[in-house]
């Protein structure tokens, strides 16, 4: 076939045209189930942060179960934790929101403050079973965005034969006096102290949080003399050299890595760590972190929330009701805080797990003492407060700047920031 | 040349068509019609990749976000209230003096030794090829097995660099946890991976020289050092420049090794412009969009200038 000079050039340009309509839209049939589907048909769709678990696990099971109780069809998307906020405000902004998005504590507040969550009294969720001390990190204003899944906290597991070998009995180590002179035994006896994160992230402020709320101070005021103590123990820890130096750059997973090598006596990390305990090859134990006083210090919670966000079409949430009542009922919760390594959210599903596991005792009552960062309707002022914190104690733990004078610069940008 | 003839038939093909009939009008709309078809897809393909995301950046750095007007998209415009927030943080000083100093000691030191290197391996030897391509493993590595690495041979208590000081005598150094050395550590991280790119590009500048120039050099009885501070170097300019420039942009934005290394810290003691944007942005559980986008055009602002310093200098020794 011979073309023309001008046809051959028309169709050039018809195919250009066609190249360049495929650049800007996406050159594929778009997904009918998306978007404007109507309430009765159409897949719901759910978030979560648990990529590490497919569609052959429990939990995605779970998740199908549900769906199919509730007569839809789900289609779940699993997203790296620090990865699913910014998704999610993302979708806020372009309205696809997730029917049902399952996100870590602290990040509800952030949502709950974008006006991209439902109350749980627009819902019709029944929260009357949750422990109030883990419903509060979903709070805000009096208003509750969300259920609880399960929770996690920290405490300190410690090395039998290291303790054993200095001549420190674990039972004792109530407070803080006792703890440091656990660890000066231990240090005699030619082992290593404790190890925890220090890092300059939320991770590092999460980990100081159980020493600071238990030498009594307030998120509200950085600089107390309480705080003060909280940020010198973990200093002369360092000086001492009961710690290492590199808690300043230890993640939580680091940090537990150097105490697998079973040199340290105590590591401070949290129950998700519990499977991999049982792998390190050395006897160990839990004890709850002490306060300076004595008793049991309010460690942070940590563990996800079961949320519904907004969705201009509302006759969906109906079936998101049923969904997210589904994934937190007594049964379902305790195969799924099983399989996460989770603490229960209401004490009758606690019960049960104590009595299947009894080593998870003394992680229940971690969690039954632990605070969420963003309680005392602290809300989205806490990440504000977070930060200056984890700046303080990089200072003081670095050398750069005394416990005091690190906290009182901390107070002043906090104070700046929040109010 | 090839090159000649397409423009020479370009040209001949215009000639004929003159303005005024009709016939010829018609074909000259079509050919602009063609024209514009075939320039559409890569001007759709920038405006969509290129210009819409620094629009975006620019309108995020000129409103005032929270995470509620994020959403509901209707930030207030504030002018350049987030470009005074980033000069007045007592951080910016720091973060500008290390983007500084990182830049600057990095192009150095990888220049420097790429060149070294490439010169080594311009002189053929047994296994030079072999051992050329060892030295690309650096750069063939992802950058998070490469920060990582670096992490654990500079930790502290348990890295390898401790251990061999501790051989010789030497008291342990806090790499990544002590504000005097955390800098240090991501520079020498960073020179290491970024040796490779200077070698092979230097190295590709090192073939175009003619060896006849040698051979006239050598006949002129010039040795070792002066052929290269004469020959060699003087010859090598356009592409010692364009590698420079193309460090130095890759440089001013490297987020990765810093973050993985030290996160910036400890306390900003080697935080540069690019990880600060990071941190404001992403970094904490409320993202602050419009400080963490302001400073990132400053960074886009630094590479422009950088690069606008190298036309002039390309256009002074072109004239």
């Amino acid at each position: 076939m011979r073309l023309s000079r001008s046809a051959r050039r028309r169709l050039g340009a018809a195919a250009a045209l066609t190249l360049t309509a495929c650049l800007t839209v996406a050159c594929s049939s778009s997904d009918p189930g998306s978007g404007s589907a109507d309430a009765a048909s159409g897949p719901y769709t759910i978030w979560d942060p648990y990529p590490q678990f497919d569609d052959g696990s429990a939990w995605v099971k779970l998740l199908n179960t549900c769906g199919a109780e509730a007569g839809v069809t789900v289609k779940r998307t699993g997203y790296d934790t620090t990865d699913l906020t910014n998704k999610a405000l993302l979708a806020a902004q372009q309205d696809n929101s997730p029917d049902v998005l399952i996100v870590d504590n602290p990040v509800v507040s952030t949502l709950a403050e974008a006006g991209a969550l439902t109350t749980t009294e627009e819902t019709k969720l029944d929260t009357a079973g949750i422990e109030p001390n883990l419903l509060a990190a979903g709070q805000l204003g009096g208003k509750t965005y969300g259920v609880p899944i399960g929770a996690n906290t920290l405490a300190l597991y410690y090395n039998k034969a290291v303790l054993t070998k200095a001549g420190v009995d674990p039972a004792g180590l109530k407070d803080w006096a006792a703890l440091t002179a656990a660890l000066a035994k231990v240090k005699q006896s030619g082992g290593k102290g404790i190890t925890f994160s220090a890092i300059g992230t939320e991770e590092g402020s999460f980990q100081f949080l159980p020493w600071f709320w238990g030498s009594g101070a307030q998120l509200t005021r950085l600089d107390s003399p309480e705080a003060v103590s909280a940020l010198t123990l973990w200093t002369d820890w360092l000086k001492q050299g009961y710690a290492p130096n590199s808690v300043l750059n230890n993640t939580q997973t680091t940090s537990w890595q150097e105490f697998a090598t079973g040199d340290y006596a105590f590591g401070e990390n949290g129950t998700w760590q519990l499977a991999n305990a049982k792998k390190t090859g050395f006897d160990y134990g839990i004890i709850a972190i002490p306060s300076r006083a004595g008793g049991t210090a309010p460690a942070p919670t940590g563990g996800e929330f079961v949320t519904a966000p907004v969705r201009s079409d509302k006759a969906r949430y109906a079936v998101s009701q049923r969904l997210i009542t589904c994934l937190t009922s007594a049964d379902n919760a305790l195969t799924t805080d099983t399989t996460l390594s989770y603490v229960a959210a209401t004490a009758a599903v606690q019960r049960k797990q104590v009595a299947a596991t009894p080593e998870l005792a003394v992680w229940v009552e971690a969690v039954k003492a632990a605070k969420g960062r963003t309680s005392d309707d602290l809300g989205t002022r806490y990440p504000k407060i977070s930060q200056p914190l984890w700046t303080a104690f990089q200072a003081a733990l670095s050398g750069s700047q005394s416990p005091p004078d690190a906290l009182k610069a901390a107070q002043t940008t906090a104070a700046a920031a929040t109010r | 040349m090839a090159h000649d003839t397409t423009i020479r038939t370009g040209a001949a093909a215009t000639v004929p068509v003159r303005a005024g009939t009709a016939p010829a009008r018609r074909a000259r709309r079509t050919r602009q019609v063609a024209a514009w078809a075939f320039l559409a897809p890569v001007v759709a393909y920038l405006l969509a990749f290129y210009a819409y995301p620094l629009y975006r950046n620019l309108d995020l750095s000129l409103r005032h976000y929270t995470v509620r007007s994020f959403v509901q998209g209707d930030a207030p415009f504030s002018g350049a209230d987030n470009y005074r927030t980033v000069f007045g943080d007592p951080s910016f000083g720091p973060a500008l003096l290390h983007t500084v100093v990182f830049t600057g000691v990095s192009l150095v030191f990888q220049f420097a030794l790429g060149l070294a290197l490439a010169v080594f391996f311009a002189q053929s030897f047994r296994l030079s090829a072999t051992l050329r391509a060892l030295f690309l493993v650096p750069w063939l590595l992802p950058l998070i097995v490469s920060a990582s690495t670096w992490s654990w041979m500079l930790n502290s208590d348990s890295g390898i660099v401790n251990a061999a000081l501790g051989v010789v005598g030497v008291d342990p150094v806090n790499w990544l946890t002590s504000p005097q050395w955390s800098l240090v550590s991501v520079i020498i991280a960073n020179i290491w991976i970024g040796v490779p790119f200077n070698l092979v590009v230097l190295y590709s500048g090192l073939q175009a020289i003619p060896g006849e120039i040698y051979e006239a050099a050598a006949l002129d009885g010039s040795t070792g050092w002066s052929t290269f501070w004469r020959v060699t170097f003087p010859l090598l300019r356009p592409v010692s420049a364009i590698t420079l420039l193309l460090g130095l942009v890759y440089t001013l934005k490297v987020f990765d090794i810093i973050w993985i290394m030290t996160r910036g810290g400890p306390t900003d003691s080697s935080t540069t412009l690019a990880t600060w944007s990071y941190r404001l942005s992403f970094g904490s559980l409320l993202p602050e969009f419009g400080p963490g986008a302001a400073v990132g055009n400053l960074l886009i602002v630094m590479a422009l200038v950088c690069g606008l310093v190298y036309i002039r200098i390309q256009h002074r020794q072109a004239t």
